[in-house]
């Protein structure tokens, strides 16, 4: 191979599909390099390393799939316990390794999974607002049955105590995680069952009528999503000396939510980058604000929200948002598209045209046809220069 | 003419008390474009609804090829060889024209690759892409849809969503395919061109077509028998030149 065959291959390359990845690992590798890490930030790393998996996995179901799930934190609670359960019997007889991680992740994922399964049993039958209150009332039962179990089992009240595992190397595994769980989607979604659930979403008549296999792809989906929250639960468990319950409340599972629908649902890029803003925004208000400017805190948070929401969405900020648009700094470093274009040809999938609206997403489409000029014009993305 | 391929025998439905549909009889031949017509509410697109498994009969059955799919998921239905367009377009309107297409081959048999292969990029993934891809360009050809391959679906012109619809329903390799106003909407050129294109299609994949349609030029120009519905009963049915000719049918259209 000579050196010109070396650049023509790195040139065919979609560097956009893999721009998540390089981003995580050079990321890692800086904060792996930089060295002496304070503890608040590598307790920020950690948090952001998980929040990445969550949101990317809710996203799965809430951007692909189109259902409207508020229970992602319960299945996070159910991986937090049981795998942290795990790895607290495993590290006497194993210690407190990587092998001892990996066993409790896995063991923490299909218990989520399991969860995942019943909980997508009766998202058969519902759809939309109904489904999201099953998912909601689901988060709440696995909360109030791991906060009332036996103190012995699982701590109870007080908590579930976990090993801690090394400082200096848990973000990196986090991380690890991180890129494991976006390429898992990411070849799940750019793939002919991708497309299937993706179809779901857009038309589940037209689907059904297709012949796609509605119950299976819907099932398969709320199982993958539900593992890997579950791997996110055994992560956290790694990075708490005590797992509350607590914590898996239903704000958490919104808070997730709020993380999908900034970053674009149906853009895992997006999910990722508004996980690790989110994250960073809350742990560092927290720092900041301390005393009696806390109570700001909240208010600070929700205001930022606010605003994000409103430059990306109100149509009063269109001018703005074409001003400063992160696309237009896109095509001054990539080639210039037509908006309404997909690049699809030769095994290609650069961008997932799937942005798709909250309402849309509740509204419940039976029969009625009657959307096809409200939801055309609008999908096609807030990237629409006319 | 030669074999049955679509048997439908006292095929009946109730909505409540309301009988939607009663003592529907029709044999559709192999090769035939057959016409279903009638009056609005007359039934037409239930039966379709019915043919599909999105309604489960509630007197009579029907059979593809003397196989029994009465009550079948619409799942199974599809893959036996039944597929369909709505009246209203129902297209993946947020995925490409390719990607229409390709979910329609989803269920093919020879195109197989279970979600780890896919998950962990196995050589299976990249074959059954690859060959999806073809199939889905072969496909769109015929319809003239290949330069518009990559475009959002919901930014076709109308006359081509309807063509598109129907690439997808033959992407799941149908034996008889079910076309519910195909040329609703279309100016008299488009309405032509789509007459050919049925015509091709049906020679080139060696189906069955079924069709609802109002526009009586589509349906003389190109149906060889029709059966006319009123009211959810068959009202006359016979060669295009009977059916229409029916002095019951010209009543019931326009009245008197």
């Amino acid at each position: 191979m000579t050196f010109g065959d070396i650049t023509k291959k790195l040139k065919s390359v979609k560097w956009s599909h893999y721009i998540a990845y390089i981003v995580i690992i050079v990321f890692t590798v800086i904060c792996m390099l930089s060295g002496n890490l304070k503890r608040t930030d590598i307790y920020l790393l950690e948090k952001i390393g998980i929040s990445i998996i969550l949101a990317v996995s809710l996203n799965f179901i809430v951007g692909f799939l189109g259902e409207l799930s508020l229970g992602h934190a319960g299945f996070m609670c159910i991986g937090a316990y049981l795998g942290g359960k795990v790895s607290s019997m495993l590290v006497g007889s194993m210690g407190n390794g990587i092998l001892t991680l990996i066993i409790s992740v896995i063991v923490g994922g299909i218990f989520a999974a399991l969860a995942g399964f019943v909980i997508g049993l009766p998202a058969l039958r519902l759809k939309g607002d109904y489904l999201a209150i099953v998912t909601l009332a689901f988060g709440q039962i696995a909360l109030i049955i791991f906060q009332n179990s036996n103190y012995e089992t699982f701590g109870g009240a007080f908590g579930l105590d976990t090993p801690r595992y090394d400082y200096n190397s848990l973000y990196i595994i986090i991380f690890v995680f991180a890129i494991i769980t976006i390429a898992a989607f990411q070849n799940v979604i750019r793939s002919k069952h991708g497309r299937a659930i993706t179809a779901i979403r857009d038309n589940e008549i037209a689907a059904k009528a297709t012949g796609v296999p509605v119950t299976q792809y819907k099932l398969f989906t709320f199982v993958m999503a539900a593992f890997f929250a579950g791997v996110a639960g055994v992560l956290y468990s790694y990075t708490q000396s005590k797992v509350q319950c607590t914590h898996f409340d239903y704000n958490y599972s919104i808070e997730i939510l709020v993380m999908v629908v900034l970053g674009g649902m149906g853009s895992l890029n997006g999910s990722i980058a508004a996980a690790a803003l989110i994250t960073f925004l809350n742990e560092k208000l927290a720092t900041v604000l301390t005393g009696n400017l806390a109570v700001l805190q909240n208010i600070f948070y929700s205001l930022v929200l606010i605003l994000i929401v409103i430059y990306s969405n109100a149509p009063a900020f269109k001018n703005i948002r074409e001003k400063y648009n992160f696309k237009k700094f896109k095509s001054l470093i990539m080639r210039k598209r037509d908006p309404g274009y997909i690049s699809d040809d030769e095994g290609s999938w650069d961008r997932i045209p799937t942005k798709i609206k909250m309402d849309e997403l509740l509204s419940v489409d039976i029969s009625v046809q009657s959307d096809k000029d409200g939801s055309t014009s609008d999908s096609t993305g807030g990237d629409e220069n006319e | 003419m030669s074999e049955a391929v679509l048997e439908i025998r006292n095929l009946g439905i109730n909505f409540g008390g309301l009988k939607a549909v009663q003592h529907v009889d029709i044999t559709v031949n192999k090769n035939e474009i057959y016409g279903l017509i009638g009056p609005n509410g007359a039934g037409k697109t239930t039966i379709f609804n019915m043919l599909t498994g999105v309604y489960k009969p509630t007197e009579g059955n029907f059979a593809l090829f003397g196989e029994d799919l009465t009550g079948k998921s619409q799942r199974y239905i599809c893959r036996s060889g039944i597929a369909r367009t709505f009246q209203n377009i129902r297209l993946f309107n947020n995925m490409s024209v390719i990607r229409n297409v390709m979910v329609g081959l989803n269920d093919d048999p020879q195109l197989k690759c279970s979600v780890f292969s896919s998950m962990f990029r196995l050589p299976t993934h990249f074959k059954t892409e690859k060959a999806m891809r073809q199939k889905a360009k072969d496909i769109l050809a015929i319809f003239d849809l290949l330069e518009e391959r990559n475009n959002l679906s919901c930014n076709l012109p109308y006359g081509k969503q309807r063509k598109l619809e129907i690439a997808r329903a033959l992407a799941t390799s149908p034996k008889l395919l079910l076309l519910d106003e195909p040329a609703a909407g279309m100016n008299p050129n488009e309405t032509a061109e789509l007459m050919e294109t049925i015509r091709k299609i049906r020679d080139m994949f060696d189906i069955t077509v079924l069709l609802i349609e109002h526009d009586m030029k589509f349906v003389s120009g190109i149906c060889d028998r029709l059966t006319v519905l009123n009211f959810g009963t068959v009202l006359a049915e016979g060669t295009t030149e009977e059916a229409l000719n029916d002095p019951e049918v010209i009543r019931a259209y326009i009245g008197g």
